[in-house]
């Protein structure tokens, strides 16, 4: 399991980072950059999924 | 100002400008949701309002439809007195593509979270002073003593300008938001004043540098370049007029809400770790800011005949309030865990102070909380909601309470 952020959709909307810093940070621009390759564990996931219903440019994905 | 006849269809008719709007526009939103969803109007020389979250979201990542170059709703086609696109008076937020990613890029930096959190330990002492004069009344005002200081404070800050020029942030940003109905004429007379003043700030700083966001635009250079002195100008106005009643409009409607729901008042004492998913729902709930569009061009666009030059008002208020998207959408849920809401707007023109605006809206309640941890609404009368495209109540008298033992 993986998520990823689109980058061309990404607009910095900050939301990601707050809700799973674990998982997502920021880069210079504010915009949401994913920590490491995305791997998530059963334990991420759903903190992953919530960052992802919680993105107003729908921009986050996650493969399962 | 001329005196306009008051509403009968929003439908047809719609008015941003209109008293059952200011005092109360989420009904006739959803009723538009149910009946239009688009509702057009002839005023202001013709425009239309998407009522739904669909509408807003398409209208504002559609920069080949619809151009930035005009964002406050005038009294008039803005026709050829607009600044031309694609940078505006303003830049970013008046620029369109291609111009407008590089004038936002260089601002992007500068309101990053990195530097923002930095800037939080002297907000929170700016709000901790704020409460120490307003001292141990029985009733404070949490919007004119306390709300509507904290953004002139931070952002005085953030541009380097003097200290106690406040009150000429507040004139400038009326003559900006304010003037939109007065004619061209009056206008170039009105914003001589603002431009005397940004003039004088920017001389300062190039005599006197400093590690300010006014120096660092002076120095800031792309592809070799330095910024145009118009760029500079537009850049520093559009940070000082919608960095500040925004921000105080978002305090000041939380804390209305506070004191008007001691429930969600004690839990959020109660539960500090909920703050940040609560200042969520404020943002949603609250939205202050609609912005708006012109149509580029002739077009059937939302099952709508619109033409070039209409207005295109984009609610972001009313998406946050469609039930298509939000479970119970007209409740205020403080621990709503799912929340879409686009109170920043979306697209390339999200809100590029929405990092400060936050962080300030989360450190005004949590001080204010702390302080008066039990307090309620003292005279319902007294609030009064301000017209047009940044919305939030100007007065909040509070009585406080003692806190239960």
């Amino acid at each position: 399991m993986k998520v990823s952020i689109d980058a061309e959709i990404c607009q910095g909307q900050g939301r990601c980072f707050s809700i799973a810093p674990d998982i997502f940070s920021f880069d210079d621009l504010g915009n949401g950059v994913v920590i490491g390759d995305g791997t998530l564990t059963k334990q991420t996931l759903d903190l992953a999924r919530l960052a992802q219903s919680n993105c107003p440019e729908h921009a986050i994905f996650i493969e399962e | 100002m001329t005196i306009k006849p008051p509403v009968q269809d929003f439908a047809t008719d719609w008015d941003h400008t209109d008293p059952q709007w200011v005092n109360d526009p989420y009904p006739i939103w959803e009723d538009l949701r149910q009946r239009c969803p688009v509702a057009h109007t002839e005023r202001f020389g013709g425009g239309w309002f998407p009522a739904t979250h669909e509408g807003v979201t398409t209208v504002a990542k559609d920069t080949e439809n619809f151009t930035s170059r005009t964002i406050l709703v005038g009294n008039g086609r803005p026709g050829e007195e607009a600044m031309p696109a694609p940078i505006g008076v303003a830049p970013p937020i008046t620029s369109d593509p291609p111009f407008h990613s590089i004038a936002r890029r260089i601002m992007l930096p500068y309101l990053a979270p990195g530097p923002v959190n930095a800037m939080e330990p002297q907000v929170r002492a700016l709000c901790q002073r704020l409460l120490d004069d307003m001292g141990d009344h029985e009733i404070v005002n949490a919007g004119d003593e306390y709300a509507q200081f904290i953004p002139p404070a931070v952002i005085k800050q953030l541009l380097g300008f003097p200290p106690g020029d406040e009150e000429r942030f507040r004139e400038i940003i009326h003559i900006v938001m304010e003037g939109v109905d007065h004619t061209e004429e009056e206008r170039l007379e009105e914003f001589v004043p603002v431009e005397e003043y940004f003039r004088a700030q920017i001389e300062d700083h190039r005599e006197n540098p400093r590690d300010d966001f006014t120096n660092y635009l002076l120095n800031v250079e792309v592809e070799g370049n330095k910024l145009a002195d118009e760029h500079i100008f537009g850049t520093m106005l559009l940070t000082l007029v919608a960095g500040i009643d925004t921000t105080w409009s978002a305090i000041g409607a939380s804390l209305w809400h506070l004191s008007t729901h001691p429930d969600d008042l004690a839990r959020l004492v109660a539960e500090p770790d909920l703050m940040p998913v609560a200042i969520e729902e404020f943002l949603r709930f609250y939205a202050p800011v609609t912005m708006a569009r012109l149509v580029k061009h002739d077009m059937e666009y939302l099952g709508c005949p619109m033409k070039e030059d209409d207005w295109l008002l984009l609610g972001f208020p009313a998406a946050n309030r469609d039930p298509a998207v939000f479970k119970d959408a007209d409740q205020f849920i403080i621990d709503r865990a799912e929340n879409r809401h686009v109170a920043f707007g979306l697209g390339i023109h999200r809100c590029a102070g929405s990092n400060l605006a936050r962080m300030e809206l989360r450190v005004a309640i949590e001080e204010f909380i702390k302080r008066y941890p039990r307090f309620e609404l003292a005279d319902a009368s007294a609030v009064t909601w301000a017209p047009g495209q940044v919305r939030g109540p100007r007065n909040v008298p509070v009585r406080i309470l003692k806190e239960r033992r």
